[in-house]
């Protein structure tokens, strides 16, 4: 498994490179949780779960497990 | 949008079958045209995941529909743009006439947006209406076109068929006759929501593809609409986010923060339930009186104290009052939760509570069923519809009756006022701080159950938890008020129905009686007290009376088993009549109570001090602390309330949970009543 929006810390950003498993609800691929979009952390409940994310100018809290199915390239910087 | 268009012009009914708000209205648009306008749930797109969004979906794919619509107004917020239009794409490929409101254009500069507004129409196919719902402009433009909305292209924006041309051809070749991405919608349809049986358009048998090809497909339809979508975007929005002043993040950081976030939400909790208590209690007090002097005006201005008379007088208005009663309470409550859910504060709740809940076997989606559900369970059951995880959802609905709702109040508030003294600790008055505890008690309960149940439940893995983030405002007035308007006006007119019914059927039971007992009480009584003043001899046939009456037949029958919790037969009676509603309870000890004194020319008095005075015939009080408790303690934890069943009932779409909800729940008032009053007493 390559690196996934569960890895990132606080602030940190990627590009989503595969949403494609079957367990991603069609809800959060509507929302811009597609590859290509840039997705940002933003902010982590306590026990870093949920995430609270920017993805495609959408901003939406997910659970970590679901996080962790979404393919990503970190963006450094 | 819907109430800017509408104002109050609108009323709320449901979709049939299903517990759907239909929300319609009428507008004006210029002289002598006037628009239907039916304002459907909210949706992401036209992949439906929960009843509401199906109602628009159904809708939209049924040109046979009477609600069908001539135009379809896609309301997209400025900041939501990107993702609005998604919704808006599919519509366009439904081949309806679509028009494209952008809202909220008064906050564009502040966000250092702008937008080419002919371009976008060009590229889209559509006319664009700029508005802002809070400054009220842009109206009078999207009024008129809506009324010209003839001249609307019907073209679609771009063709989504091209993820899969064969798979789109053969299903086109199959359905001659039909849109192919209306039988795409609903095979697509039939993936998301389940089944539905379709009468018009059956597309069961043309199953070329396994389901997770089809969503597989989805997934390319939304690449695609976006695709499309970014690309107009990038022609005709320009955003200088450097001229955006990040309240967002300012109020997150201290909001959602992992300490800060926790005291500010019981610090609102807090106040709303101070509002509850404090600020509701006076007008609460005014209405009390209000209907006493009522009834009593009734009785002595009617002709002769006939039997209509007292009907009206001791049934009717004491029933009505028992409901009226409610409203300030209600609305506070509708009013808190409206703002909290307006101002985009809720999903910051949920956001912080998920991880806690999940503990517990619900999700942070079911703090606003458990908050709501302090207004009314029925609304609460509704709001776990956008609980994605089945289970969750499940003992959300099933645990969510526990929260102390609207209708226990004038319970609580009736019974403290009796048993608590009045005096503070820290500032808090003693009866205040009773309250609480039966707040708390019931949300521990609800918790601890909800713990419970999902021990004992099978597993369910996915979760599927999404939730908006959506931006802060400032809730807008008209909004909130239309809102506990409305939802006060139907919780007052459904309870009513029920309290008003069971009133007079509570009244006539308490007024006539089978057997020579009820028939010769004024000789019984007179025989067997010879020599007692008149106005007591009165008192005590009229007691007599009551007791040998249908009604008094039936709480002397269940007076063995509520006689351990301490109650008497006629609190018993109250207890009957609360399992068709709980709210019923004080008005019914009003009706028996001034059934049961008779003495002519007396000041009626208020429900509470009638409570007060009441002693067993060795004159113990009824109403002790052991007593009073033990009744709180019932009515915090007893299902008795035959709305929130029948929607459970729909909701879960079997009988079996809403029986388990009420023998569960009942037998859990039962035991905690008992042990209260043999602890106490």
């Amino acid at each position: 498994m390559g690196l996934t929006i569960a890895d990132l810390k606080k602030g940190e950003r990627g590009i989503i490179i595969d949403s494609s498993s079957k367990d991603i609800p069609l809800k959060l691929l509507e929302m811009g949780c597609l590859p290509g979009n840039e997705v940002k952390l933003l902010q982590l409940a306590p026990f870093s779960d949920p995430l609270y994310l920017n993805v495609n100018d959408s901003f939406l809290a997910i659970r970590k497990d679901t996080a962790a199915l979404i393919l990503i390239d970190r963006i450094d910087g | 949008m819907f109430n800017a268009l509408t104002g109050l012009n609108q009323k709320v009914g449901n979709y049939p079958g299903i517990t759907v708000d239909k929300k319609e209205g009428v507008c004006k648009l210029s002289r002598g045209v006037k628009a239907h306008i039916l304002d459907l749930p909210g949706t992401y797109s036209l992949n439906a995941s929960s009843i509401d969004e199906n109602v628009v979906i159904e809708l939209l794919l049924n040109k046979k529909d009477k609600d069908f619509p001539d135009v379809a107004v896609v309301v997209a917020d400025v900041e939501n743009l990107k993702r609005n239009l998604l919704l808006f794409t599919q519509i366009k490929d439904l081949k309806i006439p679509t028009l494209l409101v952008i809202n909220m254009n008064d906050v564009m500069a502040r966000k250092g947006i702008t937008l080419d507004i002919p371009k976008l129409e060009k590229l889209l196919n559509t006319k664009i209406a700029l508005v802002s719902t809070r400054k009220g402009t842009g109206l009078q433009v999207l009024k008129s076109l809506i009324e010209g909305y003839r001249t609307l292209p019907k073209t679609q924006c771009l063709d989504a068929t091209g993820i899969d041309p064969n798979y789109f051809d053969r299903l086109q070749k199959a359905f001659p006759n039909q849109e192919v991405y209306k039988l795409w919608l609903v095979i697509a349809q039939d993936v998301n929501f389940g089944k539905l049986a379709r009468k018009e358009l059956d597309v069961s048998q043309f199953r070329t593809k396994s389901i997770s090809e089809l969503k597989r497909l989805q997934q390319q339809e939304a690449i695609k609409r976006y695709q499309f979508i970014n690309g107009v975007l990038k022609t005709c929005q320009v955003i200088d986010r450097s001229k955006a002043k990040d309240l967002r993040s300012k109020l997150d950081r201290i909001l959602t923060h992992k300490i800060w976030g926790y005291l500010i939400f019981f610090g609102i909790l807090m106040t709303i339930f101070q509002a509850i208590y404090d600020w509701a209690t006076f007008p609460m007090d005014l209405i009390d009186t209000t209907f006493a002097s009522l009834a009593e005006w009734v009785k002595n201005s009617f002709p002769n104290g006939g039997k209509l008379t007292e009907l009206v007088a001791e049934g009717v208005v004491s029933g009505i009052g028992g409901v009226v009663i409610f409203i300030p309470q209600i609305a506070f409550l509708f009013l808190f939760i409206s703002i909290l859910e307006e101002s985009g504060y809720m999903s910051r709740v949920v956001f912080l509570m998920d991880r806690i809940m999940r503990r517990f076997g619900i999700s942070g989606k079911s703090v606003v069923p458990l908050i709501s559900g302090t207004a009314c369970a029925i609304p609460a059951v509704m709001a776990t519809r956008n609980i994605e995880n089945w289970k969750e959802r499940l003992i959300t609905i099933l645990v969510v009756p526990f929260t102390t709702c609207a209708a226990r109040l004038p319970v609580y508030l009736i019974i403290i006022a009796l048993i608590i003294p009045e005096g503070t600790f820290l500032g808090f008055s003693f009866q205040a701080l009773t309250l609480m505890s039966l707040y708390l008690i019931g949300f521990g309960m609800a918790i601890f159950s909800a713990y419970i149940l999902d021990r004992v439940m099978k597993k369910e893995r996915k979760s599927f938890f999404v939730v908006e983030m959506p931006n802060y405002k400032l809730p807008l007035l008209k909004n909130v008020l239309i809102t506990v308007i409305e939802k006060t006006k139907t919780f007052v007119l459904e309870a009513g129905k029920i309290i008003l019914a069971i009133s007079i059927v509570l009244w006539v039971m308490a007024s006539f009686g089978p057997g020579e007992k009820f028939k010769n009480a004024e000789s019984i009584v007179t025989q067997n007290n010879a020599d007692i003043p008149k106005f007591e001899l009165d008192d005590k046939i009229a007691a007599y009376r009551l007791e040998h009456s249908y009604i008094g037949i039936v709480g002397k029958t269940i007076e063995p088993v509520i006689k351990p919790l301490g109650y008497d037969w006629k609190i018993g009676i109250g207890l009957v009549a609360s399992f068709a509603a709980r709210e019923v309870f004080v008005g019914t000890l009003a009706t028996i109570y001034s059934v049961g004194s008779a003495s002519e020319g007396e000041n009626i008095d208020t429900i509470k001090t009638k409570m007060a005075n009441e002693r067993y015939s060795d004159g113990r009080k009824v109403f002790t602390l052991a007593s009073g408790i033990s009744l709180l303690l019932f009515y915090a934890f007893a299902m008795q309330c035959m709305s929130t069943l029948a929607i459970v009932k729909r909701e879960t779409k079997s009988w079996k949970w809403p029986m388990v909800q009420l023998v569960g729940m009942s037998i859990i008032a039962y035991i905690f009543a008992l042990i209260a009053f043999q602890i106490l007493n």
